[in-house]
């Protein structure tokens, strides 16, 4: 009863035991301090107003713990409040050592320890980092297998989302990359899993890992430049295996910096189908970052403005170099290389002769090495433009000069004479 | 002589100076023209905004294109029609007037000289040219015609049918025909849309616009001052009557003006938009 007394006049849990006069039996009758059982926590805890004096709630739901995987297990709550263990003092004190994960998930949580989360949490740059509760929940950890658990593979992109989907949040930790969620949702990825519910479509840690998500600077990462292919190709295999014979996957291979990995033209969370209107004629920019000069002589050719008003059905860079499998047009794979460049023409050109593919799709009137007769052409046009446009030009003005003047002058005569009748009588 | 200027009654006398097929002709030629331009720019301009813009107002660049085509079959209609007229008053009608001499658009010593005492009459260091039937301008714009048609009209075709002058011509035709048709377009919009126009209607002594390319016909009054030689011509031949004729009907004239002020303001617009992408 003095236990009981004692929890009345404590202001810490107002109301949690107050329905509970049993209480405090056993604990009464214990002499060597013997660790509180579930039940003994839940007599306070499972009260729906159980609350600490600045009045956050510490109410846990039986039915929810035993639900969780923990309670189905028979974890009991002092095994993850180790600190309660030893006490004997109740009701305890408000501030608990944070819940051990570690103390059974040993592995998982030192491959945390090397991830973004722990390192931005230790460092002290964002305090708000993912630790393990935040993205599993606490008393109500589900298997990952359970459709209701946030780390469910339909659930995980709302998981993730709650920081890197929360302007709020992102602004606050100086997320760099800001709001994937929102890039991802549209993506080909998101529509798979948020639209279609596919299973089989990737989500966040099938690319960054659950828990040692490292940073793409970072050479162990999945999301390490050179890497990124066999990310990919965990699901696209086929096509990974094209892109490591392409010259961008055999320079990737061999550290060039600059070569494109998948990312380079697809980009990373707002993947769109390659078939898609908008994609096809943005990938051609995306060529164009690195080939320049291809770029600007397409542009000059009747593929290359047909794509720039915004339709694609011409000729796009990877119609006629191929996509993963791009090769330089020395190698007789090229589509472009002279054996078999007739049988790419004729993808479109049904009538292609090597005649036709003599045609220079990318033409440089100002290169008089590779295209000399559309060099000194394109010189005449221009002189005969600016001879023309300069004669008749300073021509038009003269004339305009001149007649402009002839009237004023006329005008000017007409309104005199008027003034000189006028004053006649 | 029998017809006075003005016959004493004040009643302006009219002359004709382009029959109704010539008339017809120009008329479907402009309409060619504008309509060429008005498609075949969105492709030299198509990094513009206005472009894609444009493309899009004919229905994508796919429909731009038919009736960039149509167009085109338009223009070169005229050309053969015209070709074919002046073929049978040559060869049929064994009339060489329009071969050389005052009637003929042929490019004569006269034209170099009227050219420069013009230019001297511009300065005020000369008296102005007494023109006669056709000036040393009106006969550049009808020969750049001839050069445009078979330069872009040239260069169009083997654009249009890659495939079957593939093989009569490498391909790298091709490329010399895509820079010669953009190139020669923008001179061709560039030369029509602002000289000609200033010529025949902008300049101050014909502002806002000279209608006869719809009516046919000038007034004695002008017809003696802008082509003095040309009336001396006809006084001297006894031939000015079988030239006076009585005024175009009223819808001509109406019909002329709207028509004549909806291809320059169109054609200024194009301008507008070149020197907007250009600057």
């Amino acid at each position: 009863m003095i236990r009981f007394r004692h929890l009345l006049s404590s202001a810490a849990l107002v109301l949690g035991c107050l329905a509970t006069p049993g209480w405090a039996g056993p604990l009464g009758q214990a002499s060597a301090p013997k660790p509180p059982s579930n039940d003994d926590c839940l007599a306070c805890h499972s009260d729906p107003g159980a609350a600490r004096a600045n009045g956050r709630l510490v109410t846990v739901k039986p039915e929810q713990f035993g639900g969780s995987v923990h309670g189905q297990a028979g974890v009991a709550c002092v095994d993850c409040h180790a600190d309660l263990g030893k006490t004997a003092e109740f009701p305890h004190a408000e501030k608990l050592a944070p819940a051990q994960c570690a103390t059974c998930h040993d592995k998982t949580v030192a491959s945390y320890d090397h991830g973004v989360h722990a390192q931005a949490r230790r460092s002290r740059a964002n305090l708000t980092a993912a630790t393990c509760a935040d993205c599993h929940g606490s008393h109500d950890i589900k298997p990952a297998a359970d459709p209701e658990s946030r780390t469910h593979h339909l659930m995980l992109l709302e998981t993730c989302g709650r920081c890197h989907g929360d302007e709020a949040i992102i602004k606050r930790g100086n997320i760099a990359i800001g709001n994937v969620v929102d890039l991802f949702r549209d993506s080909i990825h998101g529509r798979a899993l948020i639209r279609s519910g596919l299973s089989v479509a990737p989500t966040c840690t099938d690319c960054h890992n659950s828990h040692d998500i490292l940073r793409k600077t970072d050479a162990a990462s999945r999301v390490f430049r050179k890497t990124i292919p066999a990310t990919c190709g965990h699901c696209h295999e086929g096509i990974v295996r094209d892109y490591w014979t392409s010259i961008h996957g055999q320079q990737v291979h061999n550290n060039s910096p600059l070569a494109p990995v998948c990312t380079s033209c697809h980009t990373a969370h707002a993947i769109k189908r390659a078939d898609v209107e908008g994609w096809k004629l943005d990938v051609i920019n995306e060529c164009g970052t690195c080939h320049e000069e291809s770029i600007k002589t397409y542009r000059d050719t009747f593929h290359g403005q047909v794509t720039a008003l915004g339709y694609s059905r011409v000729a796009l860079c990877a119609d006629c170099h191929g996509s993963h499998t791009i090769v330089p047009k020395s190698d007789p794979r090229s589509l472009v290389s002279s054996a078999r460049v007739v049988g790419t023409c004729k993808k479109c050109h049904a009538g292609a002769t090597s005649s036709f593919a003599r045609y220079d799709p990318h033409g440089d009137p100002d290169n008089r090495e590779r295209n000399p007769f559309l060099f000194y052409t394109s010189k005449f046009m221009r002189m005969l433009l600016f001879g023309v446009f300069a004669f008749f030009g300073i021509h038009t003005s003269l004339w305009f000069g001149r007649e402009a003047q002839i009237k004023t002058t006329r005008r000017w005569r007409q309104r005199s004479r008027a003034t000189r009748k006028g004053d006649r009588p | 002589m029998t017809v006075e200027p003005m016959a004493g009654s004040g009643q302006p006398i009219f002359v004709r100076r382009f029959d109704r097929y010539n008339r017809l002709l120009h008329g479907f030629l402009m309409l060619s023209f504008l309509g060429l331009a008005f498609t075949g720019m969105p492709l030299l301009f198509s990094h513009e905004a206005w472009a894609a813009r444009l493309a899009r107002l004919f229905g994508g660049f796919g429909s731009a294109g038919i009736l960039h085509r149509l167009f085109a079959l338009t223009m070169i209609a005229v050309f053969v029609l015209h070709l074919v007229r002046i073929g049978r008053r040559v060869f049929q009608g064994k009339d060489l007037s329009m071969l050389w001499g005052p009637s003929s658009m042929v490019p004569q010593p006269r034209d170099l000289l009227e050219m420069v005492g013009h230019i001297r009459w511009f300065v005020g260091a000369g008296p102005r040219p007494k023109f006669d039937d056709f000036t040393y301008w009106e006969k550049f714009d009808y020969w750049a015609v001839f050069w445009g048609m078979a330069i872009i009209g040239g260069s169009g075709m083997l654009l249009w049918m890659p495939e079957f002058f593939a093989h009569l011509l490498p391909g790298w035709v091709f490329n010399i025909a895509m820079i010669v048709h953009g190139e020669e377009a923008l001179l061709a919009v560039g030369f029509i849309f602002t000289i000609h126009f200033f010529n025949g209607h902008l300049r101050p002594e014909k502002f806002p616009m000279d209608t006869v390319i719809f009516s046919g016909r000038v007034t004695l009054d002008e017809l003696q001052h802008e082509r003095p030689d040309q009336y001396a011509r006809l006084i001297r031949e006894g031939r000015l009557d079988e030239h006076v004729i009585g005024d175009a009907p009223a819808w001509v004239h109406t019909l002329g003006r709207v028509v004549g002020t909806l291809a320059v303001l169109f054609g200024l617009t194009m301008v507008g938009l070149i020197l907007y992408a250009v600057q």
